[in-house]
């Protein structure tokens, strides 16, 4: 039981009666690297906002390390150690790099804290190390809205680092990429898997075959199609059918 | 490596340069308005721009929640009439034990009301017209923003809460003397006539003395790190939940703040005019306070300051001269600040009229889209490899 | 039972006229996230409107005079709708995406027309002209040039520097030579009335009080109005590009639905629907320059408390801060409490509140308690959308 990191039991998610989420269980352990693909309005995102608390569930729940999710605002859930990455990178604009994961990497996020306390040296330390791994270390002192695509990509990935999370939820990371950056972030997450537990979405199947080590899950209106590993899932028969439509010769 | 360090230890040094050069310039301005105007404006001109000196004081609180946080209020007239009510009412309380102030005897009030009791004692009225301010700011602030109610829904509410509070004062003659307001100039503070030569340079040098200091709490809050999350906020609330902090926290101090600010700045400016009337709650001066900020520049603290000196200076000379004109005007200047000028003179000064002077004096222009690209290794290397081939 | 009646009547009355001032407010902030705070000095307008076409009609005599009212409110929607009209196209199209900058520049907008009711006079008018004449005049001259787009800059500037100059310096010299019907002011700054025609005058007589035909008149209009707006956006071809734009903006810029065009119509007719509501308005009293400030906050609070997009909301927001308002204010919730002795602290609690100003207070309060139970209004929109 202790190692199941997050279980979902019959979520249900309805905005005016359309359900974007339809009785959906899903559960993972601790340590595991999930992808999750889907076709366009399967509910991915939804089911992230659920998570994170963004959108509180019409029915069902949602169990984060054996902790009901149930009406905790989004700031506390994500102090409990789930982070999350946004379809479009969201950083700060108007501040640099080094700005960005400081705000992220504060220890104590309450208000007088943050007023009074001055960023500490382990803080200032794990600062300095992220920027190096994320490879923006020209670029630290620079305002986030002259980074490119890419960068900010991989700034946003440094922020949830910075939280350390022990759950990483990361909406299409790879998306808006070239090949040679989707790799790169592709390593990144599969260096990260080694010591946090991650939900990836993603519609790019090469991307989803690099980093799908573990389980794949199949969202489709709203609950969970199939789950497996990639090459059981690439199989099976619904998901050709969702994805492609019904086949011509039968 | 070594490189990084050596360019670390010279910004520090730029820093603490750039720090103590901002020192001395505070230090010249407060001793030109504390020390230079005194001795050459006339007394009647002196107490006008102690005024101006003490609503540039509410320009600041609300650059700090709007070109900060992103949240414009428009009824920062309340808490600016707070801290005026506050002052007015000590002021009208010195008198001898068991009289009442002259205006309840009119309205046949023979009791003085239970909230007037306190201000008989000046430090509790210091403290009130700090607290209460900052006190019903923070209330407000955090009814609204509990809700995650944001943007143009709470500039309305802000405005609607004016003219509530508008409509109290104005209402309750038997309380607070209603749409007359309080006179303060005809008392006494330490036995000496409020509109006497004396006390009211103290309160204009007690402006100066409040309007650096806290020009230095709200450098001071913007600066660290807590300034760099209202910005934050500011520009994208929902990511900064996401990245673990409670937002409506944030915003409720900082609104508090604000309030508190304009409470200091509604006293001081109530006893250089003389007078508190519930008119300085109209939905109209506190939208004009947000002008201020606006023309100075939002986001930049001094010009904040400037902004309303400007304004309030360009207010008095076309209503002495052409009274009808100043409304169209004031219209005008909504407007092109709001198109032209969205950052405010302060703003385009830093964004253009410098980098031309620079320019215009010779002096290298910086760069700004990539600056280091001079300094990136990578590139660096690159370069060192193609001139070995 | 009839003072119950009769609250609840006025009650829909104040109602009634918040509703058609908020309609437009509510139409546009929908659209397009604006608030216009000039909102009320539109409704000014059109009140002002109504006034200058009773004195045209008065000179024709008794059958004609009788229907003034009738032409007013159609001339007051086209002048007020031609002003938002220009007001959307000469500054808000700017600001799109930045609501609180839009919120002070029609503050701006706001207090340039109330000045300019209580200046306006033929100097004025003829300097605007001459004003309008060379600028835009002149634009349409250089944009022929070929070389346009790069002294675009300067051109503006120097153009409206030597158009402003001409049009002062050609008011000064009016002003110098000109008698004084040029000079006098058309309204001044004191309140004109507009004069009932005489079958709005008096009420009906129902169950021991009076109706006052003008509140119904009134109630009819806003009714109309409602009707009016509710059939043109869910069955006119233009209603629903507004519908769909109000949804989503890009796809509907994808689909080829013009959204400039559908912006400037939906700020020109909310903007109308703001003059006729100023028509409605000059019934209830004598009209002023500051007579739109005495309506924005209330119908600010319409829009919040109704919520965005849902025309229903509004309706039933406006009718009960309305209703509301007037049984706070005129005091009958303290009147119907005064009956049992043990709720004494109670009516003095509500005889408290009970005048026009102090009910005030209390609505507020009462919607502020309302916005922690409903922060987005009574009908808020869901979904993924709804939120970023």
């Amino acid at each position: 039981m202790t190692n199941k990191i997050l279980e979902i039991e019959k979520l249900t998610v309805s905005f005016d009666g359309f359900k974007a989420l339809n009785d959906l269980n899903f559960s993972m352990d601790a340590g595991e690297l999930r992808v999750i693909i889907g076709p366009n309005g399967a509910g991915k995102t939804t089911f992230l906002d659920v998570i994170t608390g963004k959108v509180q569930p019409t029915k069902g729940r949602v169990l984060f390390k054996g902790k009901n999710l149930k009406k905790i605002p989004e700031h506390k859930i994500t102090r409990m150690g789930i982070g999350r990455k946004f379809q479009t990178p969201r950083v700060y604009l108007n501040l640099t790099v080094r700005e960005n994961l400081d705000l992220v990497a504060n220890q104590n996020k309450n208000v007088f804290p943050t007023l009074f306390g001055r960023p500490s040296s382990t803080e200032k330390r794990t600062v300095s190390g992220l920027i190096e791994t994320i490879g923006l270390d020209a670029k630290a002192n620079l305002q986030a809205d002259l980074l490119s695509h890419g960068e900010k990509q991989r700034l946003e990935i440094g922020m949830l680092v910075a939280q350390s999370p022990d759950l990483l939820l990361v909406d299409e990371p790879a998306a808006g990429l070239t090949d040679e950056e989707t790799e790169n972030v592709g390593a990144l997450l599969l260096s990260l898997a080694e010591s946090h537990s991650i939900i990836a979405i993603e519609h790019d199947m090469e991307f989803v075959r690099q980093i799908a080590k573990d389980k794949v899950t199949v969202l489709h209106q709203g609950s969970v199609l199939c789950e497996g590993k990639m090459d059981e899932v690439q199989n099976d028969p619904r998901v050709i059918e969702v994805y492609l439509g019904e086949p011509l010769d039968k | 490596m070594s490189s990084e360090l050596n360019t670390g230890v010279y910004k520090q040094k730029q820093r603490r340069q750039k720090r103590l050069i901002e020192a001395g310039i505070i230090i010249a301005i407060a001793f030109i308005l504390a020390v230079i105007l005194p001795a050459v404006l006339p007394a009647f001109r002196l107490r006008l721009f102690g005024r101006f000196l003490a609503l540039a004081i509410v320009a600041l609180g609300i650059d700090l929640i709007w070109g900060y946080t992103g949240l414009l209020s428009l009824g920062h007239g309340i808490f600016f009439a707070l801290g005026g009510y506050a002052i007015a009412m000590h002021l009208k309380l010195q008198i001898p034990e068991g009289q009442l102030p002259e205006f309840f005897t009119l309205y046949g009030v023979d009791k003085l009301p239970w909230f007037w009791q306190p201000f008989y004692s000046f430090p509790f009225t210091l403290i009130a017209l700090v607290v209460i301010p900052g006190v019903v700011a923070g209330l407000l602030g955090y009814l609204v923003f509990r809700n995650r109610i944001k943007g143009v829904y709470f500039s309305i509410l802000t405005q609607a809460a004016l003219l509530v509070f508008f409509n109290f004062f104005n209402g309750q003659q038997k309380l607070i003397n209603g749409t007359n307001g309080l006179k303060t100039d005809t008392e006494k503070i330490f036995d000496l006539l409020v509109s006497s030569s004396a006390v009211q340079r103290t309160f204009y040098i007690l402006t100066v003395i409040c309007l650096i200091l806290i020009y230095l709490l709200c450098r001071w809050l913007t600066s660290g790190r807590f300034g760099r999350l209202l910005i934050a906020i500011r520009d994208d609330e929902t990511r900064v939940r996401f990245s673990g902090y409670d937002t409506t926290g944030f915003k409720v101090l900082v609104f508090a703040i604000s309030g508190a600010i304009a409470g200091i700045a509604g006293a001081l400016y109530t006893v250089q005019t003389g007078i508190i009337t519930p008119t300085i709650m109209q939905v109209a001066f506190s939208i004009e306070m947000v002008i201020w900020v606006a023309v100075g520049g939002r986001g930049t603290l001094i010009g904040a300051i400037i902004g309303t000196l400007l304004v309030r200076l360009a207010q008095t000379f076309l209503s002495e001269r052409f009274p009808q004109v100043w409304l169209f005007f004031q219209g005008a200047l909504f407007l092109t600040v709001v198109t032209v000028l969205p950052n405010g003179i302060v703003g385009w000064f830093r964004d253009y009229a410098w980098i031309k002077a620079r320019s215009l004096f010779g002096l290298k222009q910086q760069l700004i889209t990539y600056p280091q690209i001079e300094e990136d290794p990578e590139i660096q290397r690159e370069r060192d490899q193609l001139t070995r081939k | 039972m009839s003072a119950l009646i009769e609250g609840l009547f006025n009650g829909i009355s104040i109602g009634s006229v918040l509703l058609i001032a908020a309609l437009g407010l509510a139409i546009v902030f929908g659209l397009m996230g604006v608030i216009n705070l000039a909102h009320g000095e539109l409704m000014m307008l059109g009140a002002y409107t109504t006034f200058v076409v009773q004195n045209v009609f008065k000179p024709l005599g008794e059958p004609w005079f009788e229907l003034y009212i009738l032409f007013s409110l159609p001339v007051a929607f086209i002048v007020s709708a031609l002003f938002g009209l220009a007001l959307e196209r000469g500054v808000i199209r700017f600001l799109y995406g930045r609501p609180l900058e839009t919120l002070l520049a029609t503050w701006g907008v706001s207090l340039i027309l109330r000045q300019f009711v209580r200046s306006v006079n033929w100097l004025l008018v003829i300097s605007i002209a001459v004003f309008c004449l060379c600028f835009f005049g002149g634009m349409a001259i250089l944009k022929r040039l070929s070389h346009w787009e790069r002294i675009r800059n300067w051109a503006i500037t120097i153009l409206l520097f030597i158009s402003s100059a001409i049009s002062i310096a050609l008011g000064f010299l009016i002003d110098r030579v000109g008698t004084l019907a040029l000079t006098k002011p058309w309204f001044s700054a004191r309140n004109v009335d507009v004069t009932a025609p005489t079958w709005l005058r008096g009420g009906w007589k129902i169950l021991g009080f009076q109706m006052p035909y003008a509140r119904l008149f009134i109630i009819a209009l806003t009714i109309i109005c409602l009707l009016g707006v509710y059939w043109f956006l869910n069955r006119s071809t233009w209603g629903l590009r507004i519908r769909a734009v109000t949804q989503n903006r890009s796809m509907s810029a994808c689909l080829g639905i013009p959204t400039a065009k559908v912006d400037a119509l939906t700020f020109a007719l909310g903007s109308g629907l703001a003059g006729v509501a100023g028509c409605a308005v000059s019934l209830l009293g004598s009209v002023g320059p500051n007579t739109g400030q005495n309506y924005i906050v209330d119908t600010f609070m319409v829009v919040v408390v109704g919520g965005v997009g849902n025309l229903f909301g509004t309706v039933v927001a406006g009718l009960s801060i309305g209703i509301i308002n007037y049984l706070i204010g005129s005091g009958t919730l303290a009147l119907i409490f005064t009956s049992t002795e043990s709720l004494k602290p109670l009516v003095d609690f509500f005889l408290f509140f009970a005048t026009s100003s102090m009910a005030k207070v209390m609505v507020f309060a009462i919607i502020i308690t309302f916005l922690q139970v409903k922060p987005a209004g009574l009908f808020p929109q869901k979904g993924r959308t709804a939120e970023l």
